[in-house]
């Protein structure tokens, strides 16, 4: 076995000290030993092995702050063994988990499982996010701290919103003890009911009912107000719509601390995409328009969308072989949500160093998490992409149990070839 | 014609018009003492129903004996549908029957096209969810024809829950293919957000009939005030009843429509049902023969 590992001639680049050059990275322990910009580093050691990574990105393993590993209670649609397997394979080296699991993850319990079976079987880092409330149920309040104290990273009733303002107010408040986000799912239950897809020319057309971008927008409103009125820290998940980006521009202006994620499916495709009730387009919030793209886009690359994330939703596939009023909403991305990604870097909206904040360095920073970096010392966590690379979208290229993808048949360009987790490479073919 | 008719937007306006010619051939055959032909002997037709239904149903069946093929009738309530058996399953196993047309009404938006990816069939779609009802637009465009002959410029005015009717959506293409005008006439809560490009939405039932030659009074259902999309009956019929006093904007000789089942004082009163203009009874005769048109024409039995 080697001893250690030398990354070669690759393209570093790492935010969270400023580097963006060619160089090489010594890895021994586990950890970042040395990392040389502009010089060569020579070892004699036999015992390392050499990584050449001409032509290649070396970044910082990536951080998905948004996934569903369905595990404890479905997992038929996806395990912490396949959803972390997944990941590796999609340069990941860290996952964050939401709680909509069964039993939901609410308890110390449930979080230490994760942490405990993601050790075990695991194939990278998972910090999991507990629920706001009991059950997800939106009316007490769950034990954050001690789920804090167990592990969980920030607290969620994804899947769902927490409908009363009072509750919402409660746990941003509460939340202070632990200095840790709440994470908003935004959606109007009462204005989304029954809706399938983006409310529009198109859903009409479908005759599918639609959600509209309102009950997004009134959400995003309503916690940006009360993290106004709490100074509590507030986290929204997978933001869709131009107005959505633009409430949160604002509140960034004007010093409320809010943070925001979207999601690769939200810059790439719109509701188009639904059309032949494709199921594998039924997600939530629901894709949107070409002028919400545009947004997205814009927010991405002045900074008021902090991270892009998978909300990575595995689903069985006898699950979306329904009529699309009943097929379940989500998209299985943790293995697409690089190569997406890059397609920012490629038509310029991001540099490379502003998808590796967006990938990596930001969410270790919102959730307080080691990771995001190169810097010597700290846990070998990295990822070196090849961004010529083809990668053909299809069933059996996925590792993940759900191949519920829009993205089917598509040829992306760039993609992870050697993920290392704890100094251990693992090479993606 | 294609394999299937799960949507207006499968036909051009031309196959369209081939239907309606057809079907009038057909509805002479219906006036004739024997009112059956050997056209689809031996032919398996399933009609499969998700959701209740008496008048499309009995319609199709008709349509099927009076072609002499051979019928199922397969509903859920009597169907493993009950006892938990996937949409999946229960489509691959009507396909395994040996069916060679399924006619499909399912409370779900698009069930028909899944069906069709599925099986080797023709698959009409008898009403799919708040989508369409493609032969019910069919009977009523031949119906329109029959009274009104020409749809270039005709303006035909759609009343009601526009939001959640296949018969309006199905209409709308049908109406527009052949050359006619459509508007909206409903409350706001009814009528979507976001219209078609063309179509003018009138929240003013008198403004709305004005130069019509055609209104289609839709269904209202009740459901829709328990969940607050209109507050009464009693105010829906005052705002938005079809009265006799208010077709007096429609053009003289304005026929009215409804594809059934009549609220008799909330959506048209008794009068106008029961009128010279009113056309609800030719719709469901002429339901039949449009229905053998296009059991005959889909999938290309004509060719």
């Amino acid at each position: 076995m080697p001893e250690g590992l030398l990354i070669k001639g690759g393209h570093i680049v790492d935010p969270s000290q400023g580097i963006d050059s060619i160089g090489d990275i010594l890895i021994e322990d586990a950890k970042f030993s040395k990392v040389a910009i502009g010089t060569t580093l020579r070892v004699n050691n036999k015992a390392i092995r050499v990584i050449e990574a001409n032509g290649m990105y070396v970044i910082p393993g990536l951080i998905d702050m948004h996934v569903h590993l369905r595990e404890p209670g479905y997992e038929h649609k996806e395990t912490i063994q396949t959803g972390t397997y997944a990941a590796l394979r999609g340069g990941l080296t860290a996952v964050c988990p939401m709680p909509n699991t069964n039993p939901i993850n609410d308890n110390a319990t449930v979080t230490s499982f994760m942490i405990r079976k993601a050790y075990q079987e695991g194939y990278c880092k998972v910090y999991p996010i507990g629920a706001i409330t009991k059950g997800q149920k939106g009316t007490e309040l769950a034990e954050m701290a001690l789920m804090h104290e167990a592990g969980a990273v920030a607290f969620s009733d994804d899947g769902r919103p927490v409908m009363n303002s009072l509750v919402m107010r409660r746990a941003l408040e509460y939340s202070k003890i632990l200095n840790v986000p709440i994470i908003s799912h935004a959606e109007d239950l009462n204005l989304t009911e029954g809706g399938v897809m983006n409310e529009g020319i198109l859903s009409y057309a479908f005759g599918l009912r639609g959600i509209p971008k309102a009950a997004e927008e009134v959400m995003v409103a309503r916690d940006i107000a009360l993290a106004r009125l709490t100074n509590g820290r507030l986290h929204i998940a997978h933001v869709s719509t131009r107005c959505a980006v633009e409430l949160i521009r604002r509140a960034k202006a004007e010093g409320i601390k809010v943070t925001a994620e979207t999601c690769p499916h939200y810059f790439t495709l719109t509701e188009e995409a639904v059309t032949g009730y494709n199921t594998n387009a039924k997600v939530n919030p629901p894709l949107r328009t070409a002028d919400d793209v545009a947004a997205i886009k814009e927010g991405l690359k002045d900074g008021t969308i902090d991270v892009i994330a998978s909300d990575h939703a595995p689903h069985h596939r006898d699950e979306k072989l329904l009529d699309f009023d009943n097929a379940p909403f989500g998209i299985s991305g943790i293995e697409t949500l690089l190569s997406l990604s890059l397609s920012l870097v490629s038509v310029g909206i991001l540099t490379m160093s502003g998808l590796v904040e967006k990938l990596s360095l930001n969410p270790a920073k919102i959730l307080a998490l080691s990771g995001g970096t190169l810097k010597e010392g700290c846990q070998a966590d990295m990822v070196v992409i090849d961004p010529n690379k083809p990668f053909t979208i299809t069933e059996e290229s996925l590792a993940s149990k759900g191949k519920n993808t829009p993205f089917l048949g598509r040829v992306l360009t760039g993609k992870a070839v050697y993920t290392i987790f704890k100094g251990k490479v693992y090479e993606v073919v | 014609m294609k394999k299937d008719l799960v949507s207006i937007k499968d036909l051009t306006a031309d196959e369209i018009r081939h239907i309606l010619v057809t079907a009038s051939t057909f509805k002479d055959v219906l006036k004739r003492d024997i009112k059956k032909v050997p056209t689809l002997r031996g032919k398996t037709m399933v009609n499969l129903f998700f959701e209740p239904s008496t008048r499309t149903r009995t319609s199709f069946e008709l349509a099927q004996k009076r072609l002499s093929a051979d019928v199922l009738n397969f509903s859920v309530t009597t169907s493993s549908v009950v006892k938990g058996e996937s949409l999946y399953d229960t489509l691959r196993t009507i396909q395994s029957y040996g069916a060679d047309y399924i006619v499909i009404r399912h409370p779900c938006s698009g069930t028909p096209h899944l069906l069709s990816k599925i099986v080797r069939a023709s698959v009409i779609n008898a009403g799919d969810g708040i989508n369409e009802h493609p032969t019910q637009a069919l009977l009523d465009a031949f119906t329109i024809q029959e009274k009104l002959g020409e749809f270039k410029g005709l303006e035909v005015a759609i009343v009601g829950d526009i939001l959640h009717s296949r018969v309006a959506r199905s209409n709308t293409l049908c109406l527009r293919a052949l050359g006619a005008n459509v508007r909206y006439v409903g409350p706001p809560t009814l009528i979507p957000t976001y219209l078609p490009k063309g179509i003018r939405a009138f929240y003013n039932l008198q403004e709305g009939l004005r130069g019509v030659d055609v209104v289609m009074a839709l269904r209202v259902q009740k459901e829709r005030m328990d969940r607050g999309f209109f507050p009464s009956e009693r105010e829906y019929f005052k705002l938005y009843g079809i009265a006799e006093e208010r077709l007096q904007m429609a053009a003289p000789n304005a026929v009215v429509m409804h594809p059934g089942p009549m609220n008799r004082g909330i959506e048209i009163s008794s009068e106008v049902a029961d009128s010279e203009r009113a056309v609800i009874l030719e719709q469901v005769t002429n339901g039949i023969a449009v229905r053998m048109a296009v059991l005959y024409l889909v999938g290309g039995a004509d060719a």
